[in-house]
């Protein structure tokens, strides 16, 4: 029997709102399987299962804000949970209204358990403690306005009246889901929320990380050649965009210098063996995420295409993985579409590079004594000092260029 | 309807006078000992003339020798008598510590439970009257700590009235510790007032916000620091402990499940004080009740000063106490 807990989607991650169950008590899942959807100040992410089991009881409904850690419900091993699901299912939580309750699992209005894992460590009174666990409340919903921002029994009162919960009684099984998120977003909207993630980690940045930045100009002649070569045999839906060949040239060039690809943890270098490339996405209503594009340096660029299309798109819905939100393992920033000509950017911790790409521009190219008029990209590289030096950065943009002369191989 | 209880104006000294004097006449075992309690009147003028209405016998001036009189007394009570020893203050107390704590309050037990020391030790203590480092601390809370003793702080004039002959009637040895400042303290009290208990805590002054535990001369600081509290709405319970040993926890544990939030107001200084103690009780068995921490008001750790106004300052004081329940309730 496991344990499906809140993941942690992001180092700077401390609670997450489970917005809906995508699979009903009893169902078989199997490692890998999108089982929630859970919004943080991120966004909205897919959370996937890592075992095979048979869902049990929601431990947390849908609507509820809780630490990361917390168990949101329990996987049970094989055929012995399913008898363990019923009995647990039986009980009418609910007042025995019209519909199933096995239909909606997220609607149905768990008793919330007093403790359900170990709560983050919040300022809070012992009193106020005791009476959220009689109340019901989820202390990771409440705001505490005592010393310090303690949570105090008042905080815990005016959180029970504005959730609905009075005294012992169990709010009806559909107003908890809306009042519940809405009660921190009233405080917080989620482009608050979000810049204030990003704050946290580019100022954890600034902070730790050495930076060192490179640049250097690369004549994109050669790849956009074969690239309208390759897209004129193409259909629209099927073209390559100019970035993937970026992308996949930064790839190659990672593996040619792995020490840019990896994280500084606890005073040293960690190399990744995967190459994931976190990719900028800029949001419409404002702030940014990196989802990881896995396994670049195995794709091909046709299937990079694709799955750059698909993640900008998953993106942009707020439907990201939570895998996705993880675990990249260095960074690329794209602000060509925003007209500049070159970026020098803030390492995302623990990753210790970052690699920029300005506007795809015509400029004056010498070469071999002629002069002519090249498309070309400021490529930079913001690197963590700690890990390596400017050697290998200038060793990295070379090859980058490498790779880039030669198309075909990419 | 029971019919008014006759009141008359006294002052707290006149209020122990009447309980020795009462229990002079009821018990002929009973004596006063101790340093200028006849000739003299009383350091504190507590009993004055009574050397005149009992005689020497009973009423009887010793030399400056605290461990002396205090062996006397502890000699006495075993003996069959029922002593009242006067220590002029608490500091002078220390001087027979090793009577008190090696021989009153460890006899019972040494003598496999033969022999029990019916003494009661009254003493004054605190500060508040410009009387400097050697004759105005608050060492309550060290002989709390003593098993074997019993430890009482009347604050009200019901209380002096009442507890002497309480304390008299308990066969082990009891300490009476007379706060100096309340003796000009003057009020109201029942004509028939007698005997009270010595064994609970009381609630002075109900409330809803806050408990401030206290005792003794600070009962009356925390009682002026609540009304001035009321008028902003700050509803605080006030608790006069009484008895600081035993510790009556039940009316204060019972309070703070009522309020959540605990000052306790203390004369004695703060490290390994009777404050601290209650604080750890608080701990142990409230801890779920507490929106707060616990916080503790006491005398600045310094010998107590002379100047007045330096006095004043090392004290808790009304204004002290205010700001603090203020600061702790969020305004301001």
């Amino acid at each position: 029997m496991g344990e499906f807990r809140m993941p942690s989607l992001g180092a700077d991650m401390e609670t997450g709102t489970l917005v809906e169950w995508l699979v009903v008590p009893g169902q078989r899942v199997q490692r890998g399987d999108i089982v929630a959807l859970v919004e943080t100040q991120k966004g909205l992410f897919e959370v996937e299962v890592f075992e095979d089991g048979i869902m049990g009881e929601p431990l947390v409904q849908a609507g509820q804000t809780v630490p990361v850690g917390t168990v949101l419900a329990m996987i049970h091993a094989g055929t012995e949970a399913a008898a363990a699901t019923e009995v647990r299912a039986a009980p009418p939580l609910t007042a025995p209204a019209a519909g199933s309750v096995a239909e909606e699992p997220a609607m149905a209005p768990v008793v919330v358990p007093p403790s359900t894992g170990l709560p983050e460590r919040r300022a809070c009174s012992p009193a106020a403690r005791r009476l959220a666990d009689e109340l019901g409340v989820d202390l990771a919903t409440v705001r505490g306005t005592g010393p310090g921002g303690a949570i105090q029994r008042r905080d815990i009162e005016e959180a029970a009246t504005a959730q609905g919960i009075a005294g012992a009684t169990v709010a009806p099984p559909t107003e908890p889901a809306p009042s519940a998120p809405g009660e921190p977003a009233a405080e917080e909207t989620p482009a608050v929320g979000m810049r204030r993630a990003i704050a946290a980690a580019v100022s954890r940045s600034n902070r730790e990380i050495p930076h060192y930045y490179l640049e250097t100009e690369i004549d994109l002649s050669r790849p956009l050649q074969w690239l309208a070569t390759e897209n004129r045999q193409r259909s629209i839906r099927e073209r390559v965009l100019p970035v993937v060949l970026l992308l996949k040239a930064v790839a190659k060039a990672l593996r040619d210098v792995p020490e840019l690809n990896g994280f500084w943890l606890d005073d040293r270098l960690r190399v990744s063996a995967d190459i994931h490339i976190g990719f900028a996405v800029a949001l419409r209503r404002g702030g940014l995420i990196s989802p990881a594009l896995h396994h670049v340096d195995k794709l091909g660029v046709n299937e990079l295409m694709q799955v750059m299309a698909d993640l900008i798109e998953r993106t942009r819905a707020g439907r990201l993985r939570s895998s996705e939100a993880t675990d990249a393992t260095v960074s690329v920033t794209n602000l060509g579409d925003r007209g500049v000509k070159a970026v020098y950017g803030v390492i995302y911790p623990p990753q210790v590079a970052l690699v920029g790409f300005g506007r795809i521009t015509e400029r004056p190219w010498a070469e071999a004594g002629m002069l002519g008029v090249r498309p070309c990209v400021t490529a930079t590289l913001a690197a963590d000092h700690r890990a390596t030096d400017g050697h290998q950065g200038a060793l990295f943009l070379e090859a980058l260029n490498r790779h880039l002369q030669l198309p075909e191989e990419l | 309807m029971s019919e008014p209880t006759a009141m008359k104006a006294t002052t707290y000294r006149e209020a122990v006078k009447e309980a020795i004097c009462e229990a002079l006449h009821q018990d002929p075992r009973v004596f006063l000992m101790g340093e200028d309690v006849g000739h003299y009147g009383g350091c504190y003028a507590v009993s004055k003339g009574m050397l005149a209405e009992f005689g020497p016998e009973r009423i009887r001036d010793t030399p400056l020798c605290e461990s002396g009189f205090v062996g006397a007394g502890i000699g006495a009570a075993l003996g069959g008598m029922r002593p009242i020893v006067e220590v002029m203050t608490v500091n002078f107390s220390l001087l027979a510590l090793d009577q008190i704590v090696n021989s009153a309050a460890t006899l019972l037990h040494m003598s496999g439970g033969q022999f029990n020391v019916p003494l009661v030790i009254r003493m004054a203590t605190g500060a508040g009257k410009q009387l400097a480092a050697q004759h105005a601390h608050s060492f309550e809370g060290w002989y709390a700590h003593i098993p074997g003793l019993r430890v009482l702080s009347p604050a009200t004039l019901e209380d002096a009235r009442g507890m002497l002959w309480t304390a008299l009637e308990d066969p082990d040895p009891v300490l009476i510790f007379e706060n100096n400042t309340l003796y000009n303290m003057e009020g109201m009290l029942a004509a028939d007032a007698g005997p009270v208990d010595i064994d609970t805590a009381r609630v002075r002054r109900p409330g809803r916000d806050l408990t401030l535990i206290t005792y003794s001369a600070s009962l009356f600081k925390c009682l002026d620091a609540a009304k001035i509290l009321a008028e902003e709405g700050i509803e605080a319970e006030v608790i006069d402990l009484r008895s600081l040993r035993p510790l009556d926890d039940a009316t204060y544990l019972a309070s703070i499940a009522r309020t959540h939030r605990v000052l306790i107001v203390d004369e004695g200084w703060r490290s390994g004080s009777l404050a601290a103690e209650i604080s750890a009780r608080i701990m142990e068995r409230a801890f779920y009740d507490l929106d707060l921490p616990v916080e503790r008001l006491c005398s600045a750790e310094v010998p107590m000063p002379y100047a007045r106004h330096m006095e004043e300052a090392a004290l808790p004081q009304v204004d002290s106490i205010v700001a603090t329940v203020r600061r702790m309730m969020g305004h301001g």
